[in-house]
């Protein structure tokens, strides 16, 4: 029987592409007769299109067409089109020109004449909401329901919060449970914060260039993308077109962090210009460009209330939240950010309110724990100054708080599947130290303070009910196909290991199919939400059930016995009590091809997907197939947790902070891939670092435009700015309610590493919560010196 | 006519392999012509269309300007000598290490392998409004937008502005200062040699040019006197990022000590102001005096007093203050 895969260290098969440069990403992609297309963007943060002249520029040699707004789909408010002749942001594309070079194509764009005319715009969330405020859209300032709507607060909402404070109005959406105001009354403490998190865009490396072209109808595209299946979906649903005339090829995905879920909206562009012009047509997206277009996390401004009881339990907690949603669609961060408070503290009453207001920022989208990364980092520090006051451990606030099996969070009071978190505290508390780093709190070494942090982060871990589809192929190998996309978490390989295992098949001969949906692909979860560790170890594990069950009545048919009698391993199946009793996968492939039927995918489940039928069907007679939906018991929501630890050293003569030291545990269920999760809990919790400290985003509030727009002025964290070592452990106690035990994990160390850096900060401020991000040095040095800050209490983009 | 940015243009480009050759060529295209060193700077202009060279004259295929020699007791520098030469070169640790601290605070390495100590002392300042193509004063406009009452100007001046306030940027103008280096600019009419203190530019004088260099000159050597041979040195640059970022504020100071007291000192910060500056008010207050904690303070708080911070850097006046103290006392608190 082969080793198990899961739980050890193996290489993903596409590692060597990646660091010998072998891998083609979507720009490095030709076709023959391609031409480069670039945008036309919008200089204003607000306009309306009067009228374009791009007669100079399509009479220049080497330009081939141009793409205007009326020639891309236009959805329906709010929804984003590629193009359009009402930029509702700065850099916001209107048109697109096609040229021979990129040169050619950007000299055009300088000929084209257009005449904008400038239409009122807002920036800051809490300006739209005051009476006579701006709004970012002509229809209105929030979306309530499906419908766009205005909200406007009264000049007395503004003037009851004090000074500084955060005011509170009428909420676009609101829930509660429990006595709330009865709980505040017996609380023995109650803190009341103003918190403000930035807006910060995503930077994946890998700007999102797409490459398109059609032959006899249909459209080939290679894109970004964070996942495969559902891209092709959102491509086919934008433009109209069929799912089998769409041909999405992204095998490898320089990095998403959510903004890149089923692609983007802009690899519209390319496939409508090239459809026009009769050429294939590459869009290759700039820094600067990436930084509008590439999406961003939506910020908050927001009113934290939290009533404690003497031993530090949270009894009741008000939270009130105005998001910043950019222009379109809606972002449900703030929804979000309340249900993770409601679970990480159990709060027993809690009262949410909160408006998402439209502004004339570049558009937000799902960022690596979308909500959890801001209530958490704003929050933790909030639990310090209570434990401060209350006189008691920090750790043990969170060991009363945190929840366990018997959770429930949310309005609807949801139950888990698990949570390990008072494990994972405990753990951390002893890899990381915690009683004799905490005695060091606040100590003075010349101008260093150290400051000892802590961030408790959950986030959704899993969802389930997606399908599986793998082939036992005449060569005796197992070919696990692969719907969801190579974000370059290795998941792609990493949750194929169920499969592997299930069959008892050694590593080295199983195939990864991915990346095509040419290749035929079984419909998956979005690779987002963490999602898909759980959701397609699941759906690889039914797929390989069904394969096993195949191959023993095949045994069982040809050798005798009942199918029961027989196991599989080492690409064989083989009687249980007489080894040599069997046969080699191979011949079982050969044999399930024979048989037909369900054996070699002709007969196929009912419950799968459309989408999984086809690939079936296509696949049908080419060796045995195993091909099942993911119906496996899923009661409670699935959620990960971890708990990450820092020192740090802030330098009260010049505002700097040092990160001495960071300790990450998780509970994420079994772990498939160690070095895998070391690099999820290391670099979300990086991520995190660099949201808390120096990565910002800025607009000049007079002309609405950005500043933050390349990376060295978006300043996300550079090797220097971490710890040279990092150390992390799991829990590693199985979920009950899934086969293999996982959970997902990308999403919840960002939080984890954000909090216990400004949660550290503030301790080294001697319990001092600035209670806002990022924490630059400028900011730290003025809360030192006893200065005023730099900029107002809820002052945003800055 | 619309504008596109971050997609660079086509231009003439020329490698010359002498000075001589640059400067006929510099000549000859007079206000068209760019001189490219590292590229560091030039490639962001370039790239945003805002700048718009029709000769770029790349100065890298000239050895004559690169490489590090001892000169009685000082050094002679070739503006093409790069970043990663001038940090690591034992001449320069040995003698001059406030220049190799300097020189290894720029960016990153792969940035010092590539930028030249001349184009960093002769780089353009980072104003995200300057720099985004914003018709202001520097740019030949009639406004400065990062003075506004609403602009985004924590990274501006709290010193020496006139109509303009974007700050000098440069990691090693100040080390060369304190050094009293001479700065060597050639054109085709001939030599003149200016003190690094000189050869930066005060927006009063004029306010498009950060530096004294005409457009047919080029700086081709930077010398340093033995004067700071070993003095005592301090250097030290707060960023947002331990990498890949311009300073906050930047100080550099040399020092000789006679006897317990100060016998000479040069101060200058970086970051402040439209130049490096040489702070002379905390000069004063520490030569022959002790190099310790209260007349470091004291020296940083005669440094800011004249500072005038605009909306959102009143910040680095305290940082301002206190890396000078810091310069005084030592590295150690």
């Amino acid at each position: 029987m082969a080793e198990k895969t899961i739980g050890r260290d193996i290489a993903p098969p596409d590692l060597v592409a990646k660091v010998t440069g072998r891998a083609k990403y979507a720009e490095d992609f030709r076709a023959e007769g391609m031409v480069f297309a670039k945008l036309l963007a919008s200089p204003m943060p607000h306009a309306r299109v009067r009228s374009i002249d791009t007669s100079e520029a399509l009479a220049m040699d080497g330009v081939f067409g141009v793409l205007t707004a009326d020639e891309v789909p236009q959805p329906g408010a709010p929804n984003e089109p590629a193009l359009t002749n009402e930029p509702l942001y700065e850099g916001e594309a209107i048109l697109a020109v096609a040229a021979i070079d990129e040169t050619t194509a950007a000299d055009a764009i300088e000929k084209i004449r257009m005449d904008l005319e400038p239409l009122p715009f807002v920036l800051d969330p809490l300006d739209s909401l005051r009476p006579d405020g701006p709004n970012a859209r002509l229809d209105g300032n929030t979306r309530i329901g499906r419908e766009v709507q205005t909200i406007k607060w009264s000049e007395e909402d503004f003037a009851a919060a004090a000074d500084g404070h955060m005011p509170v109005g009428q909420p676009g959406d609101e829930w509660s449970y429990g006595d709330v105001d009865a709980a505040f009354d017996a609380a023995d403490l109650v803190l009341d914060e103003t918190i403000v998190h930035q807006s910060l865009t995503h930077h994946p490396l890998e700007s999102r260039s797409c490459m398109a072209y059609w032959q006899n109808g249909k459209l080939f595209i290679h894109g970004s993308t964070q996942s495969t299946a559902r891209t092709r979906a959102a491509i086919a649903r934008g433009l109209g077109l069929e799912l089998h005339d769409v041909v999405l090829i992204a095998e490898y995905c320089g990095g998403g962090f959510g903004s890149k879920i089923s692609g983007s909206t802009i690899m519209q562009v390319p496939a409508l210009l090239s459809r026009k012009i009769g050429r294939p047509v590459m869009l290759r997206i700039t820094r600067a460009e990436e930084t509008y277009l590439g999406r961003a996390r939506p910020g908050f401004q927001a009113k934290a209330k939290i009533g404690y009881r003497a031993d530090g339990r949270v009894v009741a907690m008000e939270l009130f939240i105005v998001q910043d949603n950019g222009p379109y669609g809606r972002s449900g961060d703030f929804r979000t950010a309340a249900d993770m408070a409601s679970l990480t503290y159990q709060v027993p009453a809690m009262r949410f309110g909160g408006v998402s207001v439209y502004t004339n920022t570049p558009p937000k989208s799902a960022q690596r724990a979308p909500g959890g990364g801001q209530i958490t980092s704003m929050l933790e520090p909030i639990m310090d100054k209570a434990a401060r006051e209350l006189g008691i451990d920090r750790v043990a606030l969170r060991h009363i708080n945190v929840p366990d099996n018997d959770g429930v969070f949310g309005p609807r009071r949801r139950g888990l599947t698990s949570a390990y978190v008072r494990e994972a505290l405990d753990r951390g508390v002893e890899l990381f130290g915690w009683e004799e780093r905490a005695a060091r709190s606040g100590q003075r070494h010349g101008s260093m303070v150290t400051g000892i942090g802590i961030g408790v982060s959950s986030f959704v871990g899993g969802s389930s009910g997606f399908d599986g589809l793998l082939m036992i192929r005449e060569d005796g190998k197992l070919y696990v196909h692969q719907g969801i996309g190579n974000l370059g978490t290795h998941s792609i390989a990493d949750t194929a290991r169920a499969a592997a295992d299930v069959l008892g098949m050694p590593w080295d001969r199983v195939e990864i199919v991915w990346g095509d949906t040419s290749r035929h692909l079984p419909w998956s979860a979005v690779q987002a939400g963490s999602q898909t560790t759980h959701a397609h170890t699941r759906a690889n594990h039914a797929a390989a059930m069904d394969a096993k069950r195949k191959l023993q009545e095949i045994a069982a048919g040809d050798l005798g016995g009942s199918p029961g009698d027989y196991e599989t391993g080492d690409g064989r199946v083989y009687r249980r009590n007489d080894r040599d009793t069997g046969m080699t996968f191979a011949r079982a492939a050969r044999r399930a091809t024979q048989l037909g039927g369900k054996y070699s995918g002709e007969e196929l489940p009912e419950d799968i997907n459309a989408m999984t039928v086809t690939s079936a069907q296509a696949l049908a007679g080419e060796g045995l197939m195993g091909v099942a939906k993911d119906t496996y018991p899923h009661e409670g929501s699935t959620f990960s947790f971890v708990v990450g630890f820092a020192e740090v050293e802030v330098d009260f003569e010049t505002g700097h902070v040092v990160v001495k030291d960071y300790t990450a545990v998780t509970d994420c269920g079994t772990v498939l891939h160690p070095r895998s999760l070391a690099a999820q809990l290391y670099g979300g919790g990086v991520q995190g670092m660099g949201m808390a400290r120096s990565q910002r985003w800025v607009f000049d509030p007079q002309w609405g435009v950005s500043f933050a727009k390349r990376l060295y002025t978006a300043r996300p964290p550079g090797i220097l700015d971490v710890p040279l070592e990092m150390k992390w452990a799991a829990v590693g106690i199985p979920d009950p309610q899934t086969p293999v035990g996982a959970k997902g994990i990308g999403e919840p160390p960002l939080g984890a590493g954000a909090a216990a850096i400004t949660s550290a900060i503030a301790d080294a401020l001697g319990g001092r919560c600035l209670c806002r991000t990022p924490l630059t040095a400028d900011m730290i040095l003025a809360a030192v010196e006893g200065r005023e800050q730099p900029y107002g209490p809820l002052e945003t983009h800055v | 006519m619309a504008v596109i940015r971050d997609m660079m243009p086509a231009f003439e480009l020329f490698r010359p392999v002498s000075v001589d050759d640059a400067l006929q060529l510099m000549a000859r295209h007079g206000e068209a012509a760019w001189a490219l060193a590292g590229g560091l700077d030039t490639f962001d202009w370039l790239k945003d269309r805002i700048k718009r060279p029709e000769a770029v004259i790349d100065l890298g295929a000239i050895s004559e300007m690169r490489g590090i020699t001892a000169d009685r007791g000082g050094l002679t520098i070739g503006a093409m000598t790069t970043l990663t030469e001038v940090a690591t070169s034992p001449e320069v640790v040995e003698s001059f290490s406030l220049l190799s601290m300097a020189a290894f605070h720029v960016a990153t390495p792969q940035i010092r392998n590539q930028g030249t100590i001349g184009g960093n002392v002769a780089q353009d300042t980072r104003c995200w409004y300057y720099r985004g193509g914003w018709p202001c004063y520097r740019a030949g406009g009639n406004i400065c937008y990062a003075a506004a009452p609403k602009a985004m100007n924590r990274e501006h001046c709290i010193l020496g502005a006139k109509r303009c306030v974007a700050v000098n940027p440069s990691d090693t103008a100040p080390a060369l200062i304190a050094l009293d280096a001479q700065m060597v600019i050639r054109s085709a009419g001939g030599e003149r040699v200016v003190a690094a203190e000189d050869f930066f530019m005060s927006p009063a004088v004029d306010i498009t040019r950060m530096t004294v260099l005409e457009p047919d000159e080029l700086l081709t050597e930077i010398r340093i006197p033995e004067t700071w041979s070993r003095a005592r040195f301090y250097f030290e640059k707060v960023r947002d990022r331990q990498s890949w970022d311009f300073s906050l504020v930047t100080v550099a100071s040399a020092m000789r000590m006679s006897g317990g007291r100060v016998q000479d000192a040069r101060i200058v910060v970086n970051g402040v102001a439209p130049r490096p500056v040489r702070v002379t008010e905390a000069e004063s207050v520490l030569i022959g005096s002790p190099a310790n904690e209260s007349i470091g303070l004291a020296a940083g708080e005669a440094a800011i007093r004249r500072a005038k911070p605009l909306r959102h850097n009143d910040f680095k006046r305290p940082l301002m203050r206190n890396l000078i103290r810091r310069a005084i006392r030592g590295q150690e608190a």
